[in-house]
C-alpha cells in the first residue's frame, strides 16, 4: 500500500496515537474482557450454548428483523433523501428537521410509544386488526420499532452525495438520449452506492443490537419474539455469565465480520469510481 | 413577458424536473412516510404527557427526583459529548488524510460500538470493574465505586456515543481530500494554524451534526445505561431511566411528561442545528460571491 | 490528554457523589411490585429513628427484576439490606458473592419473611370469560398474561403454584407438566417483570386474565379505580416469600450495621406489619392480620419447602438451563 498523500499534512503519529489509545481504553480493553470471560469456555460448551435452539431463533430473529429494517429504510430512506434534496415543497423544511428525531427521542420512550400506537387497542393496532394483521407482540412490530429507531440512517449517509451530484450530470445524460432508467443506472447509482450501504450498514448493525425500542413492543416470547440482546439479559439475570458473554462475543464477531466487509466494499467501490 | 415565453419556461422546469406526476406521488410519499412515523409517535408522548393537563405535567418535571435524574443526564452529556468530540477530530483525521496498513480494521472498530448491542457495552464494565470483575477487588480495596454509581454512567454513555462524530467526519474529510491542507502548509501555515483555518471550518458541517447525534444519543441511552445504573431514585438514575420507572409505578402521565421533557431538549438541539446549518450555507454562499 | 480527562471525569464524579456521603444512607434493593410498600415504609422508619435519638437518615431505593437486582448487588451495588421476591435469589449472594453467611435465612423470624403473598388472577370486570379456577386457564378460548419466570420471580411463583395445583388434580409430574404447557401456550406476551406483564394487562388490554401476585392484583385494582378489573382466587395456590436480609459485607464497610438491622427488624413492628397489609401484603403479626383479615381471602396455600424441597430443588429443576421452562418453550 503506497502512502497516497504527501508527508507534508502533520500530526498522523499524534491522532492516530491517540485514537488508538482512547479507542483501546473505552472499547477493545473492555470488549477483551467479555472474549477472555468467555474464553473460559471449551469450544464444545462455547457450541452448546450457541446452537441451543432459543438462541438460534433469536439469532435469526434479530438478524432477520434488522435486515428487514434496514431494507425498509433503504426505499424509504432513499425515497425522503431524494425528495428533500431535489425537490421544493411545502413542509420541506419541516420534514428536513424533523428526519433525526429517532435518533434524539430516547429508545425507551420510543418503545412505550409505539407499543402505545400498534398494540391491538392504539390508533393504528386497531386500523391493523380490522384486516386481521397484528402488529405488536410480534417480529412485524421488532421490525416496524427497528425502522423508526434506524430512520434517519440512509437518510443522512444520501442527503449529502445527492446533493453533490449536479443535476447538470444527469441533463447531460438525458440530453445524449439517456432514458431516466438509464440515468439512473449509469448516473445516480454508481454514485450513490457506496452512501447507501454504509446507511444501510449502520441501520442494520444499530438494528441488531437495539435493546430500548424493541423490549416494550416484542412480546418476549421465547422461540418467538425473544431478541438476542434480551436473551443476553436474561441469561445475565440467571447470573449465567457464561452464557451471556458467550452469545456477546457471537453477536460481535458476526457484526464484525459484516462491518468489515460493508467498510472493504466500500472503499473498493469508491476507489473504482475515482 | 408573453404566455408563450412562460408555457416555453414551464416545459422546459418540468423537463428538468422530471414526470410532474412521479413528482408528486413521490413527494406525498415522504410526506406520508413523515407523518406515520414520526409525527404519530410524537404525538402519542404529547398526547399522554398533557392528558391531565399542564399542572400534572409541570409536576412531573419539577418533582425532585426528576431534577436529579435531569442533572444527572446532563452531567453525562457535558463529559462524554466534549470527549468524543475531540476523539472524532483525531480518529478522522488520521483515517482519512493518510494511508497505512490495518486502516480498514480501524475504521471497522471504531464502528464497533453502533453494532454492539447496548446490553454489552453495560456487561463489559461489569466484567471490568464489577465485584467480579477484573479490577473488582482492587476497587474494593481502595473503596472507589466505577459500576453502580455515577463513573459507570458516564462510561456507557461514552461507550454507546463513541462512533457519532468520527462516523460524520470520516466521509467527508475523505471526499475532500488534502489539496487544500497542503496548499496551507505551503503557504507557511503551522500544523494549528492549518487546522483551525483550512480544515475546520470544511468540516463545520459534519462535525456539526456528529454532535448534534451524539448529544441526542448520550441524552436517551437507556440499554447500556440501565445495566450499570443500580437504579437508586434521586441518584443514579437518568432521565431515560426514570421515564422507565415512572411508567412502572402505574405513572403513566408522569411517565410521558419527563419523556416529552426529553423531547422539547431533543429538538431544541435540532433547531440549534438547523440553524447553524442555515447560517453555514448562508456564509459559504457570501463567500462564493466574493 | 485522555488521562487528564478521565481524571476530570473521575474528578467531577466525586464532587457529585460527595454531598450524598455527608449524612447516613441506606440503600435497600429490592424487587419490583414493592416500590409503593417501601416508599411508606421508609417515611414511616425515618421517623421512628429520629425518634430513637438517632441522626437523621436518608433511605435510597433501588427496584427491578428480583434476578436482576441480586446480580447487581453480587456485582457490586453497595446494599446494605436487600428484600427480594424468592429466597433462590438471596443465597445467590452467599454462593457466587460471599456478601452473607449461609444460615441468612435463620437470622430473622419467620424464615426472615415479614410478610408473604400468594398468587391470584386479575381478570376483566363481569369476569366476561367466567375464568374460576386454573382449569379455566388452559381453555383454547382465554389467553394468559404471565411475566417470564427467568427474569420474574413473581412470574416463578406463578409456574410453582400452577404446577401444584396440576399436580394435586391430575396425580403426577407427568399431567402437571403437560398442564403447564398448555397453559404457556395461551400466553401471548411475556414480559420480563411482574410490573410490565401487569401494564401489558390493565393498560395496553391484552389478555383475559393475568396472573399476578396478590399485592400487585390489588394495587392494580386502587390505581385503576375498580371499573374495568376484578380479582378472582384459585382453589389453590402458593404461599410466596419475599424474604429480607442484611448484606453483611456491605454494612460492614459502611459502618451502617446497626441501621441496617433496625430498618429489617421494624418490618416485624406492629407499625411496620400494618404498613405492609395496608399495601395488600399479608402480614406475619397475628393481630395485625386480624385487622385486615377482611381484605385477604382465605385460600388453599402449599409451600415452597414442603410441596417443592425448596428453592434450592425448584430453581434448577424447573427454571435452570434445560429445565421444565426450556422443555416447555423448545416442545412448540
Amino acid at each position: 500500500m503506497s502512502r497516497r498523500t504527501s508527508p507534508v499534512i502533520p500530526g498522523f503519529g499524534l491522532t492516530l496515537g491517540y485514537t488508538l489509545v482512547y479507542l483501546s481504553l473505552l472499547v477493545l480493553i473492555p470488549l477483551a474482557a467479555m472474549f477472555i470471560h468467555a474464553a473460559q469456555l471449551t469450544w464444545e460448551q462455547f457450541w452448546n450454548i450457541i446452537s441451543a435452539p432459543r438462541v438460534l431463533a433469536a439469532l435469526k430473529l434479530s438478524f432477520g428483523t434488522a435486515l428487514a429494517a434496514a431494507l425498509l429504510n433503504g426505499l424509504i430512506g432513499t425515497l425522503l433523501a431524494w425528495v428533500l434534496v431535489r425537490y421544493s415543497f411545502p413542509g420541506r423544511k419541516i420534514i428536513e428537521a424533523m428526519i433525526d428525531l429517532p435518533f434524539a427521542l430516547p429508545t425507551a420512550v420510543a418503545g412505550i410509544a409505539l407499543t402505545a400506537l400498534y398494540a391491538p387497542n392504539g390508533p393504528i393496532g386497531q386500523l391493523a386488526g380490522m384486516i386481521g394483521l397484528k402488529i405488536a407482540y410480534t417480529p412485524l412490530g421488532i421490525t416496524l420499532a427497528l425502522t423508526f429507531v434506524t430512520l434517519p440512517f440512509v437518510v443522512r449517509t444520501l442527503q449529502p452525495v445527492l446533493a453533490d451530484i449536479p443535476k447538470e450530470v444527469e441533463e447531460a445524460a438525458a440530453c445524449l438520449g439517456a432514458k431516466p432508467l438509464q440515468v439512473f443506472r449509469y448516473v445516480l447509482l454508481p454514485a450513490l452506492l457506496p452512501a447507501w450501504l454504509t446507511g444501510f450498514a449502520l441501520a442494520f448493525a444499530r438494528g441488531v443490537g437495539e435493546y430500548g425500542s424493541v423490549i416494550f413492543i416484542a412480546g418476549n416470547m421465547p422461540m418467538k419474539t425473544e431478541i438476542l440482546p434480551l436473551l443476553i439479559m436474561v441469561k445475565l439475570d440467571q447470573y449465567d455469565y457464561h452464557g451471556a458473554t458467550a452469545i456477546g462475543v457471537l453477536m460481535l464477531v458476526v457484526a464484525f465480520v459484516l462491518l468489515l466487509l460493508i467498510n472493504l466494499l466500500q472503499r473498493r467501490i469508491s476507489t473504482a469510481s475515482t | 413577458m408573453s404566455s408563450a415565453t412562460l408555457t416555453a419556461a414551464a416545459v422546459a422546469n418540468a423537463a428538468r424536473r422530471g414526470n410532474p406526476l412521479g413528482r408528486r406521488l413521490l413527494i406525498a410519499g415522504a410526506w406520508l412516510v413523515f407523518l406515520l412515523f414520526l409525527v404519530l409517535p410524537l404525538l402519542v408522548v404529547l398526547s399522554q404527557a398533557l392528558k391531565l393537563g399542564f399542572g400534572t405535567f409541570f409536576a412531573a418535571i419539577f418533582e425532585p427526583d426528576a431534577i436529579a435524574a435531569l442533572k444527572l443526564t446532563l452531567i453525562a452529556v457535558g463529559i462524554s459529548v466534549p470527549l468524543n468530540l475531540v476523539f472524532g477530530v483525531a480518529a478522522a483525521w488520521c483515517v482519512s488524510k493518510y494511508e497505512f496498513p490495518g486502516k480498514s480494521v480501524l475504521i471497522t472498530l471504531i464502528d464497533l460500538p453502533f453494532s454492539v448491542s447496548p446490553v454489552i457495552a453495560g456487561l463489559i464494565y461489569v466484567l471490568m470493574f464489577g465485584s467480579q470483575g477484573w479490577f473488582g477487588p482492587w476497587l474494593s480495596d481502595h473503596d472507589i465505586q466505577i459500576v453502580f454509581a455515577v463513573p459507570g454512567i458516564v462510561l456507557a454513555t461514552l461507550f454507546v456515543t463513541f462512533p457519532f462524530v468520527a462516523r460524520e467526519l470520516i466521509p467527508l474529510m475523505q471526499e475532500q481530500g488534502t489539496q487544500e491542507e497542503e496548499a496551507a502548509r505551503l503557504l507557511g501555515a503551522n500544523g494549528w494554524q492549518m487546522f483551525w483555518h483550512v480544515t475546520l471550518p470544511n468540516i463545520k458541517w459534519g462535525l456539526i451534526y456528529g454532535v448534534v447525534l451524539c448529544t441526542a444519543r448520550a441524552m436517551g441511552e437507556f440499554g447500556a445505561v440501565s445495566v450499570v445504573s443500580g437504579h437508586i431514585r434521586g441518584l443514579t438514575n437518568t432521565l431515560p431511566l426514570h421515564v422507565e420507572i415512572l411508567y412502572n409505578e402505574y405513572n403513566h402521565v408522569a411517565a410521558f411528561s419527563v419523556a416529552s421533557l426529553l423531547l422539547v431538549m431533543a429538538l431544541v438541539i435540532l433547531l440549534l442545528k438547523q440553524w447553524s446549518e442555515n447560517r453555514l450555507s448562508r456564509l459559504r454562499h457570501s463567500d462564493a460571491e466574493e | 490528554m485522555t488521562i487528564r480527562r478521565f481524571a476530570l471525569a473521575a474528578l467531577a464524579s466525586t464532587l457529585i457523589a460527595g454531598p450524598a456521603l455527608a449524612e447516613q444512607t441506606l440503600l435497600n434493593v429490592s424487587y419490583d411490585p414493592t416500590r409503593e410498600l417501601y416508599v411508606e415504609f421508609n417515611q414511616a422508619f425515618t421517623k421512628y429513628w429520629k425518634e430513637q435519638g438517632n441522626e437523621p437518615v436518608t433511605i435510597q431505593q433501588s427496584h427491578g427484576g428480583s434476578g436482576k437486582q441480586a446480580r447487581a448487588v453480587i456485582d457490586g451495588l453497595r446494599a446494605d439490606v436487600v428484600t427480594l421476591a424468592l429466597a433462590g435469589d438471596i443465597d445467590e449472594l452467599h454462593s457466587l458473592g460471599k456478601l452473607i453467611p449461609e444460615d441468612w435465612q435463620s437470622r430473622l423470624p419467620d424464615s426472615s419473611t415479614p410478610y408473604t403473598s400468594t398468587i391470584v388472577f386479575l381478570v376483566r370486570k363481569g369476569n366476561p370469560k367466567n375464568i374460576k379456577d386454573w382449569d379455566d386457564l388452559v381453555r383454547e378460548d382465554v389467553s394468559v398474561i404471565t411475566p417470564n419466570p427467568k427474569t420474574s420471580g413473581g412470574a416463578r411463583w406463578n409456574f410453582l403454584a400452577a404446577w401444584a395445583y396440576a399436580e394435586q388434580q391430575y396425580g403426577s409430574e407427568e399431567k402437571a407438566k403437560e398442564f403447564v404447557e398448555k397453559l404457556y401456550k395461551n400466553v401471548p406476551v411475556l414480559d420480563t417483570g411482574a410490573r410490565g406483564s401487569t401494564i401489558t394487562f390493565v393498560n395496553n388490554k391484552i389478555g383475559d386474565v393475568l396472573l399476578a401476585w396478590e399485592n400487585e392484583a390489588f394495587l392494580a385494582l386502587k390505581e385503576e379505580g375498580g371499573d374495568n378489573l376484578e380479582i378472582v382466587a384459585p382453589s389453590l395456590s402458593i404461599l410466596a416469600e419475599p424474604p429480607v436480609t442484611v448484606v453483611d459485607k456491605n454494612v460492614e464497610r459502611k459502618g451502617t450495621r446497626k441501621l441496617a438491622e433496625a430498618y429489617l427488624n421494624y418490618l416485624y413492628s406492629p407499625e411496620g406489619q400494618r404498613i405492609a397489609a395496608k399495601n395488600f401484603y399479608r402480614p406475619r403479626d397475628k393481630s395485625v392480620a386480624a385487622e385486615f383479615s377482611e381484605q385477604f381471602p382465605d385460600l388453599k396455600l402449599v409451600t415452597i419447602d414442603e410441596h417443592f424441597g425448596g428453592w434450592k430443588v425448584a430453581q434448577p429443576k424447573f427454571f435452570g438451563d434445560g429445565g421444565v421452562f426450556d422443555q416447555i418453550y423448545q416442545a412448540h
